[in-house]
């Protein structure tokens, strides 16, 4: 998988994860890889349901050491 | 530019006095479909707040500009954003402090009756998650009952009325909450009472609660009586007080009964339910207000707020109650169950004393609605 862009979203609270994600994704091409991390628990299930009203493609995710990594592909 | 915001206790005053309110909820809807606030006369209108980065323009016109429009979501941040967008588009709006985290841990204190020489007995809403706990006040002591984790609550009230907590109880071991009964008793040096049946496992030490036992509180001894009524749990136990209070702790509700299948033995224990719903609580006065540890819908609120009904009321009306057949009412309690509470099992393990977690975990582990009852 070649990854485009890493967005470090450590330590942001919601809405910021998010709102930075969908600025990184932005500044992609289509079918680029977004790796994102995040530690705000709640970004998960709203990162899923985002990428799916916004044609993403959440393509994996991981949880290390508290640190959730999510790799999105810009639809 | 700060918008307005609304307290959870601000709202709980709403739903209490059936005020109209319309919520914008910006939670993911999965998230909106498992739990939301609720009122009687409360209009929802659920957008995630990640739909609407780039505007707000196509929600404007399904906002009301009537009627006070609070915008909530998950910890209070979001909803920030979301009403200054909307109140930078010209409508008044506000943002509940701290949101469903918020409301999940709020607790309104309701006075439900008095006692004997003077005693008072209140009961603590949670109106967020359906719980309900109990303070027994007389001359100057207090015991709690089903006590939540947020014991600050019953410390500081308890302050406020002069009144010092001399006793904890937990009627069984909760599968739905994180119970603030040894804490709270840690806090007040109190007696922690818990049925021992249900405390087989725990790691640290509690007064054994029996049948027939007889707490006094306060110097002119309201009488907590303890009544084994198991069922919901192996241990279950219920409290008369002042022979005028009956606390059934999960095994009956106003509208619904326990559920026997929290602790995996469903198909062991409908039995024990069985017994203590249709003979040892008929043996009891049917003048009893029954005061149970949670309510499953809002319409069961009475008008101040308070969950009680008169036990007589219940043996007419509650249809948990009213199962001639055996058989269907083993299928009512074993079959088609409601979904399981939010992280029942480690909620059970925290309450033994088997695990520890941080309050962040706490929370997370209590989102969701009630859902102790068989209806």
């Amino acid at each position: 998988m070649t990854i485009n862009k890493v967005l470090d979203a450590k330590g942001l609270a919601c809405p910021m994860p998010i709102v930075k994600t969908k600025k990184a994704i932005n500044e992609l091409e289509s079918e680029q890889v977004l790796e994102i991390h995040a530690t705000d628990k709640g970004f998960k299930s709203d990162l899923t349901a985002w990428a799916k009203s916004g044609g993403h493609e959440l393509l994996k995710h991981e949880e290390e050491n508290d640190v959730l990594k999510f790799w999105i592909k810009k639809g | 530019m700060t918008v307005n915001t609304m307290t959870a206790k601000e709202v709980t005053e709403k739903v209490f006095n059936k005020e109209e309110i319309f919520i914008l909820d910006v939670r993911n809807s999965s998230d909106f479909t498992d739990w939301k606030i609720e009122g009687e006369n409360f209009d929802f209108l659920n957008v995630p707040y990640f739909d609407l980065l780039d505007g707000v323009e196509r929600i404007l016109d399904k906002v009301p500009t009537d009627k006070d429009v609070l915008v909530v979501c998950a910890k209070g941040r979001s909803s920030i954003m979301v009403a200054e967008m909307l109140s930078e588009a010209g409508l008044s709006v506000s943002s509940l402090e701290g949101g469903m985290n918020a409301w999940s841990e709020h607790l309104e204190p309701v006075k439900v009756g008095d006692l004997k020489g003077g005693g008072e007995i209140y009961q603590f809403v949670r109106i967020g998650k359906g719980c309900l706990s109990y303070m027994v006040v007389s001359n100057g002591e207090a015991a709690v009952i089903d006590a939540t984790r947020m014991t600050n609550i019953y410390l500081e009230f308890a302050n406020r009325i002069g009144a010092k907590i001399t006793h904890v109880f937990d009627t069984h071991l909760h599968a739905d909450h994180i119970s603030g009964g040894r804490k709270l008793a840690e806090k007040t040096n109190a007696t922690y009472w818990l049925p021992p049946k249900d405390a087989t496992e725990v790691t640290f030490d509690y007064q054994s609660l029996e049948d027939g036992n007889e707490v006094a509180i306060g110097t002119t001894s309201i009488n907590m009586h303890a009544l084994y009524s198991p069922g919901h749990t192996i241990g279950s136990t219920s409290f008369i007080v002042d022979e005028k209070f009956l606390l059934t702790g999960d095994i009956l509700f106003i509208d619904s009964i326990g559920r026997p299948d929290l602790a995996g033995l469903a198909e062991d224990w409908v039995g024990d339910l069985r017994e203590s719903l249709y003979t040892r609580y008929k043996e009891l006065s049917g003048e009893l207000i029954v005061l149970p540890g949670h309510f499953t819908i809002i319409d069961e609120l009475n008008a101040d707020g308070s969950v009680s009904e008169k036990l007589s009321t219940l043996f007419e009306t509650n249809h948990g109650l009213n199962i001639e057949d055996e058989n269907a009412f083993r299928k009512l309690v074993t079959e088609n169950l409601p979904s399981q509470p939010n992280a029942y099992q480690e909620i059970r393990e925290i309450n033994m004393g088997k695990i520890e977690q941080e309050i962040e975990k706490q929370r997370e582990m209590e989102i969701g609605p009630n859902r102790c009852a068989v209806r």
